[in-house]
Protein backbone atom coordinates (compact mmCIF):
# COMPACT_ATOMS: atom_id res chain seq x y z
CA UNK A 1 0.00 0.00 0.00
CA UNK A 2 1.33 3.48 -0.63
CA UNK A 3 0.05 6.65 1.10
CA UNK A 4 0.70 10.25 0.56
CA UNK A 5 -0.26 13.44 2.09
CA UNK A 6 -0.54 17.11 0.72
CA UNK A 7 -1.11 20.07 2.57
CA UNK A 8 -3.04 23.02 0.82
CA UNK A 9 -2.83 26.24 1.81
CA UNK A 10 -5.77 28.63 1.43
CA UNK A 11 -5.39 31.40 -1.47
CA UNK A 12 -2.18 29.88 -2.76
CA UNK A 13 -2.72 29.76 -6.64
CA UNK A 14 1.01 29.68 -7.32
CA UNK A 15 1.48 26.14 -5.83
CA UNK A 16 -1.62 24.58 -6.47
CA UNK A 17 -1.68 21.21 -8.76
CA UNK A 18 1.87 20.49 -7.37
CA UNK A 19 -0.01 17.29 -5.41
CA UNK A 20 -2.09 16.73 -8.39
CA UNK A 21 1.04 16.38 -10.97
CA UNK A 22 2.93 14.28 -7.92
CA UNK A 23 -0.06 11.89 -7.55
CA UNK A 24 0.19 11.59 -11.08
CA UNK A 25 3.73 11.11 -11.58
CA UNK A 26 3.51 8.17 -8.60
CA UNK A 27 0.93 6.55 -10.71
CA UNK A 28 2.20 6.68 -14.13
CA UNK A 29 5.12 5.18 -12.22
CA UNK A 30 2.93 2.02 -11.47
CA UNK A 31 1.94 1.82 -14.98
CA UNK A 32 -1.90 3.18 -14.63
CA UNK A 33 -2.94 3.69 -18.15
CA UNK A 34 -3.39 6.97 -19.12
CA UNK A 35 -7.27 7.61 -19.08
CA UNK A 36 -7.35 6.78 -15.66
CA UNK A 37 -4.30 8.97 -14.91
CA UNK A 38 -6.04 11.81 -16.63
CA UNK A 39 -9.54 10.76 -14.62
CA UNK A 40 -7.42 10.78 -11.11
CA UNK A 41 -5.39 13.97 -12.25
CA UNK A 42 -8.50 16.21 -13.24
CA UNK A 43 -10.11 15.08 -9.67
CA UNK A 44 -7.44 15.68 -8.13
CA UNK A 45 -6.64 19.00 -9.04
CA UNK A 46 -10.39 20.07 -8.96
CA UNK A 47 -9.95 18.91 -5.08
CA UNK A 48 -6.68 20.99 -4.70
CA UNK A 49 -8.41 24.11 -6.40
CA UNK A 50 -11.30 23.68 -4.52
CA UNK A 51 -9.70 24.05 -0.72
CA UNK A 52 -7.06 26.70 -2.08
CA UNK A 53 -10.41 28.75 -3.61
CA UNK A 54 -12.79 28.18 -0.59
CA UNK A 55 -11.92 26.42 2.30
CA UNK A 56 -9.13 27.75 4.98
CA UNK A 57 -7.19 25.18 4.16
CA UNK A 58 -6.87 21.67 4.55
CA UNK A 59 -5.06 18.29 3.36
CA UNK A 60 -5.14 15.97 0.24
CA UNK A 61 -4.87 12.15 1.26
CA UNK A 62 -3.56 9.69 -1.55
CA UNK A 63 -3.78 6.03 -0.79
CA UNK A 64 -3.18 2.93 -3.67
CA UNK A 65 -4.17 -0.23 -2.15
CA UNK A 66 -3.75 -2.85 -5.21
CA UNK A 67 -6.58 -1.83 -7.56
CA UNK A 68 -7.84 1.16 -6.40
CA UNK A 69 -6.62 4.57 -5.61
CA UNK A 70 -8.14 7.03 -2.57
CA UNK A 71 -8.42 10.42 -2.67
CA UNK A 72 -9.35 12.04 0.08
CA UNK A 73 -9.93 16.12 0.97
CA UNK A 74 -10.45 17.15 4.61
CA UNK A 75 -10.27 21.26 5.20
CA UNK A 76 -10.43 23.58 7.80
CA UNK A 77 -13.95 24.98 7.42
CA UNK A 78 -15.67 27.05 6.50
CA UNK A 79 -18.12 24.12 5.38
CA UNK A 80 -20.67 23.74 2.58
CA UNK A 81 -24.01 25.11 3.62
CA UNK A 82 -26.31 23.01 1.29
CA UNK A 83 -24.08 20.95 -0.68
CA UNK A 84 -26.82 19.83 -3.19
CA UNK A 85 -26.69 23.21 -4.23
CA UNK A 86 -23.14 23.05 -4.48
CA UNK A 87 -22.93 20.01 -6.23
CA UNK A 88 -24.67 21.59 -9.46
CA UNK A 89 -23.29 22.33 -12.82
CA UNK A 90 -22.56 26.31 -12.65
CA UNK A 91 -23.34 26.84 -9.55
CA UNK A 92 -20.46 29.06 -7.91
CA UNK A 93 -19.40 31.49 -4.47
CA UNK A 94 -16.25 31.86 -5.94
CA UNK A 95 -14.62 35.36 -5.61
CA UNK A 96 -12.82 37.88 -7.47
CA UNK A 97 -9.56 36.44 -7.09
CA UNK A 98 -10.43 33.08 -8.38
CA UNK A 99 -12.63 34.24 -11.07
CA UNK A 100 -9.59 36.27 -12.64
CA UNK A 101 -7.16 33.15 -12.76
CA UNK A 102 -10.37 31.71 -15.03
CA UNK A 103 -11.91 29.44 -12.44
CA UNK A 104 -15.27 29.97 -10.39
CA UNK A 105 -17.29 28.64 -13.25
CA UNK A 106 -19.26 25.73 -10.50
CA UNK A 107 -17.46 22.97 -12.61
CA UNK A 108 -15.11 21.72 -9.71
CA UNK A 109 -17.66 19.66 -7.15
CA UNK A 110 -19.50 18.32 -10.72
CA UNK A 111 -16.12 17.57 -12.44
CA UNK A 112 -14.85 15.37 -9.56
CA UNK A 113 -17.86 13.01 -9.22
CA UNK A 114 -17.80 12.45 -13.05
CA UNK A 115 -14.37 11.50 -12.63
CA UNK A 116 -14.45 8.98 -10.17
CA UNK A 117 -15.65 5.95 -9.73
CA UNK A 118 -17.16 6.25 -6.01
CA UNK A 119 -17.54 9.82 -4.90
CA UNK A 120 -18.77 11.21 -1.32
CA UNK A 121 -19.19 14.44 0.38
CA UNK A 122 -19.66 15.29 3.98
CA UNK A 123 -20.29 19.16 4.91
CA UNK A 124 -20.62 20.64 8.06
CA UNK A 125 -20.60 24.64 8.84
CA UNK A 126 -18.30 25.74 10.33
CA UNK A 127 -16.06 22.65 10.81
CA UNK A 128 -15.45 21.94 7.19
CA UNK A 129 -15.95 19.19 3.91
CA UNK A 130 -14.72 15.98 3.37
CA UNK A 131 -14.73 14.48 0.35
CA UNK A 132 -13.78 10.67 -0.39
CA UNK A 133 -13.18 9.50 -4.44
CA UNK A 134 -12.13 6.10 -5.32
CA UNK A 135 -10.56 4.91 -8.29
CA UNK A 136 -10.79 1.71 -10.49
CA UNK A 137 -6.95 1.11 -11.69
CA UNK A 138 -7.37 -2.81 -11.97
CA UNK B 1 -0.02 17.65 -37.50
CA UNK B 2 3.62 18.82 -35.89
CA UNK B 3 3.17 21.52 -33.62
CA UNK B 4 5.91 22.99 -36.03
CA UNK B 5 3.66 22.58 -38.63
CA UNK B 6 1.08 24.61 -36.60
CA UNK B 7 3.31 27.02 -35.10
CA UNK B 8 3.73 27.76 -39.05
CA UNK B 9 0.50 27.91 -40.16
CA UNK B 10 -0.49 30.73 -37.69
CA UNK B 11 2.98 32.43 -37.97
CA UNK B 12 3.78 31.54 -34.69
CA UNK B 13 6.85 31.96 -32.41
CA UNK B 14 7.71 29.33 -30.07
CA UNK B 15 8.46 30.61 -26.10
CA UNK B 16 9.87 27.17 -25.32
CA UNK B 17 11.51 23.89 -26.91
CA UNK B 18 9.37 22.69 -29.45
CA UNK B 19 9.60 18.83 -29.57
CA UNK B 20 9.88 18.28 -33.43
CA UNK B 21 8.02 14.78 -33.16
CA UNK B 22 5.01 15.78 -31.28
CA UNK B 23 1.59 16.15 -32.84
CA UNK B 24 -1.62 18.29 -31.91
CA UNK B 25 -4.26 15.87 -32.72
CA UNK B 26 -7.36 18.41 -31.48
CA UNK B 27 -7.64 21.91 -30.97
CA UNK B 28 -9.56 23.90 -27.85
CA UNK B 29 -10.28 26.91 -26.95
CA UNK B 30 -11.65 28.49 -23.72
CA UNK B 31 -10.55 30.83 -21.16
CA UNK B 32 -12.53 29.52 -18.09
CA UNK B 33 -9.93 26.64 -16.30
CA UNK B 34 -12.73 25.07 -15.03
CA UNK B 35 -14.20 24.41 -17.97
CA UNK B 36 -10.95 23.30 -19.55
CA UNK B 37 -10.64 20.81 -16.79
CA UNK B 38 -14.01 19.30 -17.82
CA UNK B 39 -13.52 19.25 -21.38
CA UNK B 40 -9.50 19.06 -22.38
CA UNK B 41 -7.66 15.92 -23.55
CA UNK B 42 -4.79 14.76 -24.95
CA UNK B 43 -2.49 15.97 -27.43
CA UNK B 44 -4.69 18.94 -27.75
CA UNK B 45 -3.73 22.57 -28.78
CA UNK B 46 -5.28 24.91 -26.55
CA UNK B 47 -5.83 28.28 -27.09
CA UNK B 48 -6.13 30.78 -24.23
CA UNK B 49 -5.16 34.51 -22.92
CA UNK B 50 -4.34 33.05 -20.06
CA UNK B 51 -0.99 33.10 -19.01
CA UNK B 52 -0.52 32.14 -14.94
CA UNK B 53 0.81 28.93 -13.59
CA UNK B 54 -2.21 27.39 -13.52
CA UNK B 55 -2.69 27.03 -17.28
CA UNK B 56 0.53 24.75 -17.26
CA UNK B 57 -0.94 22.98 -14.54
CA UNK B 58 -4.04 22.30 -16.50
CA UNK B 59 -2.48 21.74 -19.77
CA UNK B 60 0.30 18.85 -18.36
CA UNK B 61 -2.59 17.28 -16.03
CA UNK B 62 -4.58 16.62 -19.49
CA UNK B 63 -1.28 15.69 -21.61
CA UNK B 64 -2.17 18.16 -24.16
CA UNK B 65 0.56 19.23 -26.74
CA UNK B 66 0.45 22.78 -26.62
CA UNK B 67 -0.57 26.42 -25.20
CA UNK B 68 -1.25 28.70 -27.56
CA UNK B 69 -1.57 32.17 -27.02
CA UNK B 70 -3.42 34.53 -29.41
CA UNK B 71 -2.83 38.39 -30.55
CA UNK B 72 0.91 38.62 -29.35
CA UNK B 73 0.30 37.94 -25.87
CA UNK B 74 3.36 36.22 -24.13
CA UNK B 75 4.14 34.24 -21.65
CA UNK B 76 7.13 34.98 -18.98
CA UNK B 77 8.72 33.87 -15.67
CA UNK B 78 7.69 31.03 -13.61
CA UNK B 79 4.86 28.93 -15.82
CA UNK B 80 7.30 29.48 -18.95
CA UNK B 81 9.74 27.44 -16.81
CA UNK B 82 7.25 25.10 -15.87
CA UNK B 83 6.08 24.38 -19.50
CA UNK B 84 9.50 23.71 -20.52
CA UNK B 85 9.69 21.05 -17.30
CA UNK B 86 6.13 19.81 -18.18
CA UNK B 87 7.70 19.38 -22.02
CA UNK B 88 4.15 21.52 -23.13
CA UNK B 89 5.02 24.06 -25.98
CA UNK B 90 4.05 27.58 -25.82
CA UNK B 91 3.27 29.23 -28.36
CA UNK B 92 2.46 32.91 -29.12
CA UNK B 93 0.52 34.02 -32.83
CA UNK B 94 -0.16 37.44 -33.61
CA UNK B 95 -4.01 36.02 -35.00
CA UNK B 96 -6.86 36.04 -33.13
CA UNK B 97 -7.90 33.20 -31.18
CA UNK B 98 -10.75 32.96 -34.18
CA UNK B 99 -8.46 33.05 -36.14
CA UNK B 100 -6.05 30.32 -35.34
CA UNK B 101 -9.70 28.20 -34.50
CA UNK B 102 -10.35 29.04 -38.09
CA UNK B 103 -7.00 27.69 -39.22
CA UNK B 104 -6.72 24.56 -37.59
CA UNK B 105 -10.54 23.68 -38.28
CA UNK B 106 -9.37 24.10 -41.98
CA UNK B 107 -6.27 21.85 -41.79
CA UNK B 108 -8.79 19.16 -40.20
CA UNK B 109 -7.87 19.40 -36.69
CA UNK B 110 -11.37 18.11 -34.77
CA UNK B 111 -12.57 20.10 -32.10
CA UNK B 112 -11.05 18.27 -28.40
CA UNK B 113 -13.42 16.15 -27.24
Amino acid sequence: MIQAKYTVVRGDYARAGEASADIKRTLKQLGVDSSTLRRIAVASYESELNMVIHSLGGTLTLVIDNDRVKLTSNDLGPGIFDVNEAMQEGYSTADDIARNYGFGAGMGLPNMRRNADKFAIYSMVPDGTTIEMEFNIG
Amino acid sequence: MTIEHLCTLIEGKPLTTLDTDRTVVSGYTCDLLSWVMAKGSPDAAWITVQTHMNVVAVAALHDMACIILPENITMEGAPLEKAEEEGIAVLTSPKSAYEICGIMMCEGIPASE
